[in-house]
Parts: structure tokens; C-alpha cells; sequence
């Protein structure tokens, strides 16, 4: 997936009633004025978010009959779920090696020195 | 030493509006030992790396304006470095840098950390990194720009596979 795909896809979900609009569509499929009734907006102002969830690859519509129901296209969360769950376990795995140095440190105030990194300047950290 | 208290899992949060992603973790140490494992040279070199890589510190000046650069090293060959400045360092609570991948040099991160004390011995950091770009957020997210990255996909990709 490009980039730009998925930053439409973020940009997309940075709208409140867009996002209203998602969850009610993970429920089930939709028609513009069922997504429309619990909102104080009009068909039209419906119609434009849904066209911009749309653009991002998040919604289509399909033409059956006059419904046309929205449907919401899970493979974009799933790929944007994948992104972000990549970089958790990856943040993860450096806070885990981050547990056993804190766990060595209980044991000896002064941390043993690893004699094959040596710091040039340590400044005042040390 | 050995604690069996379970640890949160990392948090991750790109922000829908914002080029920011904010991480928030717990540690089972106190906000001293964790803020030192992040300012001692001798100490970060042993965490922020995957184990196949290591980390060499070309400079490290933990003092607010200081700044710091190092570089992955794998099989002796250096195959990525990173620098930036220690905007400010106040010790045991907050923790504020800039972060540069010099294989992209118009690229830099402001992060923000943060050191809570939990008390009974235990911190929660939370990190805010902040970029120019929503396009480079979501670069970071997909590809990664630290030194994750380096060790390739292999690793992740087998992990997730594995499920």
C-alpha cells in the first residue's frame, strides 16, 4: 500500500462524524440517509464525508438497486493495523531488552561497564 | 531481583489529525534507574539496538543543550548512524530530543519523554515524537526510522508470521 493511500486513510479518519460514520458501517452496511439520521447534518453534508471515505479507500459503494448501501472496506484497517502493530512490536522488543538492563541494575548501583563500547565523551550523564 | 508482575504491553497511537505518534509503556523500576538506562551511554548501547546489531556512541552529552550521535553497527560494517541534540534533560522526569536518520538528512523528530513515578517502584514513560509530515508519520510507521529498522523485516516478519 503507498504511503499517500494511507495517509488519506488517516486524513479521512481525523473528522469526528467521519469517524461516527465508520463505526456504524463496522456494524453493517448503510444507505446515505440511514448514516445520515443520527446526525443534525443534511444527505448532502453526508454524501461529501462518505465520498471522502471513499477517496481513501475506506468506504465503497455499491450500486444495488437505488439503495446503493455504503460498505465499509476492512482491508485498508487491516493494513493500517498491521503498520502500527509492526512499530508497537518493534517499540516492544526495545522495552523488553530496556526490563532485563533495569532488572541488572537492582542488583549492582553502578552498572557493570561493557568494555567493547566506549563512549568518547560521556558528559555529564554518567 | 526477578519480578513476575506483568508488564502493560507497549502502547502505539498515530493521531488521525496530528504528525505525531505517542508510545506509552511501563517499566517495573523506578523513574531514577529507568531515566539513567536512558542517559548512560553504557547503559542505552545495551537496549536500543536489535541484539544482532550494536550500537556505537560517536558522542553523548546527556546535558540540556548537549547532543549526541551513534551509529548501528552489524559484522563490524556501521550500517546506519543517527544524531541530535538533548534539548533538555531534567533528570528522573522529562526527557526532550531531536532524532535525525542521516540516511535522510531533512528529516527530524522532536521527542518527548516523559517519567512518571507509579510509585511502589514502578515508572510509565510516555514518548511523543513529532514530525513534519503526515506523509513522513506514516513513513515512519511503515518502514521505521530508528535502528529497528536496520536489522530488516526477517525478525518482524517472522514473528508476526508466527503469530
Amino acid at each position: 500500500m503507498a504511503t499517500d493511500s494511507l495517509s488519506r486513510a488517516f486524513a479521512a479518519l481525523a473528522d469526528p462524524t467521519r469517524r461516527d460514520i465508520v463505526a456504524r458501517l463496522a456494524v453493517g452496511d448503510a444507505t446515505v440517509s440511514e448514516l445520515a439520521a443520527p446526525f443534525d447534518v443534511s444527505l448532502q453534508a453526508v454524501s461529501k464525508h462518505v465520498k471522502v471515505l471513499a477517496d481513501a479507500g475506506l468506504v465503497t459503494q455499491t450500486r444495488r438497486a437505488q439503495r446503493r448501501p455504503c460498505h465499509l472496506d476492512a482491508e485498508v484497517f487491516d493494513l493500517m493495523t498491521a503498520w502500527i502493530e509492526r512499530y508497537r512490536r518493534r517499540a516492544e522488543e526495545r522495552y523488553q531488552r530496556l526490563d532485563t538492563v533495569l532488572a541488572d541494575m537492582d542488583d549492582a548501583e553502578h552498572p557493570t561497564a561493557h568494555p567493547h563500547h566506549t563512549p568518547r565523551d560521556q558528559g555529564a550523564a554518567s | 531481583m526477578t519480578s513476575t508482575r506483568s508488564t502493560r504491553p507497549t502502547e502505539i497511537e498515530a493521531d488521525p489529525a496530528v504528525p505525531t505518534i505517542r508510545m506509552v509503556r511501563e517499566f517495573d523500576a523506578p523513574p531514577e534507574r529507568v531515566f539513567r538506562a536512558w542517559v548512560d551511554p553504557d547503559l542505552f548501547v545495551r537496549w536500543i539496538g536489535p541484539r544482532s546489531i550494536d550500537t556505537r556512541i560517536d558522542h553523548w552529552d546527556a546535558r540540556t543543550g548537549g547532543s549526541w550521535r551513534y551509529a548501528s553497527v552489524r559484522d563490524g560494517e556501521e550500517i546506519a548512524s543517527f544524531y541530535g541534540s538533548f534539548h533538555e534533560v531534567r533528570p528522573h522526569e522529562r526527557l526532550v530530543q531531536t532524532f535525525t536518520f542521516t540516511g535522510y538528512p531533512d528529516g527530524v523528530s522532536l521527542e518527548t519523554m516523559t517519567f512518571s513515578d507509579l510509585g511502589d517502584g514502578r515508572t510509565r514513560i510516555v514518548g511523543l515524537s513529532v514530525v513534519e509530515s503526515m506523509e513522513i508519520r506514516d513513513m515512519i510507521l511503515a518502514s521505521g526510522m530508528d535502528t529497528g529498522v536496520v536489522e530488516g523485516y526477517q525478525k518482524l516478519d517472522e514473528l508476526l508470521a508466527a503469530g
